[in-house]
């Protein structure tokens, strides 16, 4: 692998207005040097240090146990770095900056699609009737209006999947962590839910940091990506993408979107130790 | 939820067989169950006419029938206070059984120090402790009103049989909940109490009904068996009791009557738990939620 991926292959060879940009926004957030290992000698992940900005969209790309997920974890702040720090811009963060959609919907299936939508704001002492016009934001938001009263049970994949992302956003949080949400849908769901996530951002300007392990999804979505190696989890590359937001679907088709594809699967390649090796 | 443009008249074959099988079914459903019990009332009294049995050892279904009537009054005594004690000691075994699971899901040194107690109380043959409880029982004044000690040594025997269920039922429910929902509450910073009212107790809800619908059947069994423990006659006395009154006096007749009456009293709180499951569960969980085939 030559070592000139890491400035982001194809798309980067001059500074362009995206990247200067990208440059101007306001710290949110920085992993310093974190670890975490789990037991005695299990390192999920090594060294890891991203800063992170105001309004980007950081994809975490690399194959399965490469820490992405514990990131996302340490992040959250489900678990602590076994050493390092995450600094939060201005102290620390409060419930109200974050918001999560995990790779299943998680939604409670004794409660309704509204109810559901309600939980992040219930559980900081509001009531029902002082939320309802959030809530049917966002349901408006993801396509979701009319279906407060249905259950769970009664939406399909794509649809739940939605309404975890209402919730996520319902509080108009700072920063929304996604961990592989799109995984398990079928890819003609996944590429509408791209599509849409990406408008909801555009409306809610908020950062995302997204973890993935398909190449072409971060790609599209992204500006940001974050190459992640596994055994020890670490951060292997740094790409960006310049193309523009809003994205349209014709992205997808362009000549960039193929360039950026072809140098993010080389640097997850290398993740994965060579062409293939290594990989299970 | 499908929405159909096409001719709603159009009904295909598959449709129609569903619907034939439906009906079937639903005729089935009572037709099927009223057979065999005709079927097995008839063989009984058979069986007593063929071998002329004396009615002291078997009577037939038909003078079962006749002590069912003439001793209707009495019998319907007796129930009363048979299906108080039940209900009570239900009522009992839902407040300790829940309230142990709250506890030993709330702390985790109390569940290892006091489950093997539970355990213990659970395979204890109570008939072998019953009459050392009804024993050891005083009258217990709670101020408004007094138990009799009876009827709270009657209790706690009902009570130690139908608690476990529930106990080990909710234990199980409460620790359910999706790992990534449990994720979510740590992130919105949700306190214990939230976490518990607005995550576990729902999740545990369906395991919890499962639990109660043993535990109904166990009560009815435990106030039963501490009827006949308990033994003595006169007011107050349960249909258990009546049993034993009757077979002193070789009215095994009567006793069939009153045996009978206490079946149909677990059937019935079966069927009231059943539906109350159902009311509780049908609009999300999955054993009670109706296919589209």
């Amino acid at each position: 692998m030559t070592p000139d991926l890491a400035d982001g292959g194809a798309a980067s060879a001059a500074p362009s207005p995206a990247a200067a940009e990208r440059a101007a926004r306001a710290p949110l957030m920085s992993v310093r040097n974190v670890t975490k290992v789990f037991g005695r000698d299990v390192v999920a992940l090594r060294g890891m240090s991203l800063d992170v900005r105001q309004g980007d969209f950081i994809s975490l790309l690399g194959p399965s146990g490469c820490g992405k997920s514990t990131a996302l974890r340490l992040i959250a702040g489900l678990s602590n770095p076994t050493s390092g720090r995450i600094e939060w811009a201005g102290g620390g963060r409060t419930d109200a900056d974050l918001g999560v959609v995990f790779q299943e919907p998680t939604l409670m299936p004794w409660a309704t699609v509204a109810k559901n939508v309600w939980l992040p704001m219930r559980l900081r002492g509001k009531s029902f009737a002082s939320c309802r016009a959030d809530i049917e934001d966002a349901l408006e938001t993801v396509g979701l209006k009319g279906f407060e009263g249905a259950y769970p049970r009664e939406l399909s994949g794509g649809m739940k999947m939605r309404v975890s992302i209402a919730r996520a956003m319902v509080t108009r949080p700072k920063m929304i962590l996604m961990d592989e949400p799109f995984a398990a849908l079928d890819e003609i769901t996944r590429f509408k839910l791209n599509n849409d996530l990406l408008a909801m951002r555009a409306k809610l300007n908020c950062t995302v940091i997204f973890v993935t392990h398909s190449v072409f999804e971060s790609v599209f979505l992204s500006d940001r990506i974050v190459v992640m190696a596994a055994r020890p989890g670490r951060v292997i590359h740094e790409l960006n993408v310049d193309e523009p937001y809003p994205r349209a679907e014709i992205f997808r088709t362009s000549a960039e979107y193929a360039a950026q594809c072809r140098a993010a699967s080389e640097a997850l390649n290398e993740a994965m130790g060579g062409a293939g090796a290594g990989h299970e | 939820m499908t929405v159909r443009d096409t001719d709603p008249t159009l009904i295909d074959a598959d449709e129609l067989a569903r619907q034939r099988r439906r009906r079937v079914e639903k005729i089935a459903s009572w037709v099927l169950p009223a057979a065999v019990i005709l079927l097995a009332l008839f063989l009984w009294h058979w069986t007593v006419v063929a071998n002329e049995i004396p009615h002291y050892i078997l009577p037939g279904p038909g003078l079962v029938g006749e002590a069912l009537v003439a001793n209707a009054a009495t019998l319907f005594d007796s129930w009363v206070i048979t299906i108080q004690t039940t209900a009570l000691a239900l009522l009992a075994a839902v407040a300790g059984g829940v309230g142990l699971a709250v506890l030993f899901n709330q702390s985790r040194f109390a569940e290892m120090a006091f489950y093997p107690f539970a355990v213990i109380l659970q395979v204890t043959p109570v008939v072998a402790v019953a009459p050392l409880i009804l024993i050891y029982v005083t009258d217990l004044d709670l101020g408004l009103f007094v138990i009799p000690e009876k009827v709270l040594g009657m209790l706690i025997v009902a009570w130690i049989v139908a608690f476990f269920p529930i106990l080990s039922n909710s234990t199980l429910g409460l620790r359910s909940a999706d790992h990534n929902l449990r994720d979510l509450f740590s992130i919105y910073g949700a306190t214990r109490w939230q976490r518990l009212r607005y995550l576990q107790i729902p999740a545990a809800l369906p395991y919890f009904l499962g639990g109660l619908r043993i535990a109904g059947g166990l009560s009815l069994i435990g106030a039963v068996v501490a009827e006949f423990v308990a033994g003595t006659g006169g007011m107050g006395s349960g249909l258990a009791f009546r049993i034993l009154e009757a077979n002193y006096r070789l009215k095994t007749d009567l006793a069939f009557a009153a045996l009978i009456l206490i079946a149909l009293t677990g059937v019935l709180i079966f069927a009231l738990l059943s539906f109350l499951s159902h009311a509780l569960l049908h609009k999300w969980h999955e054993s009670a939620v109706k296919r589209e085939v």
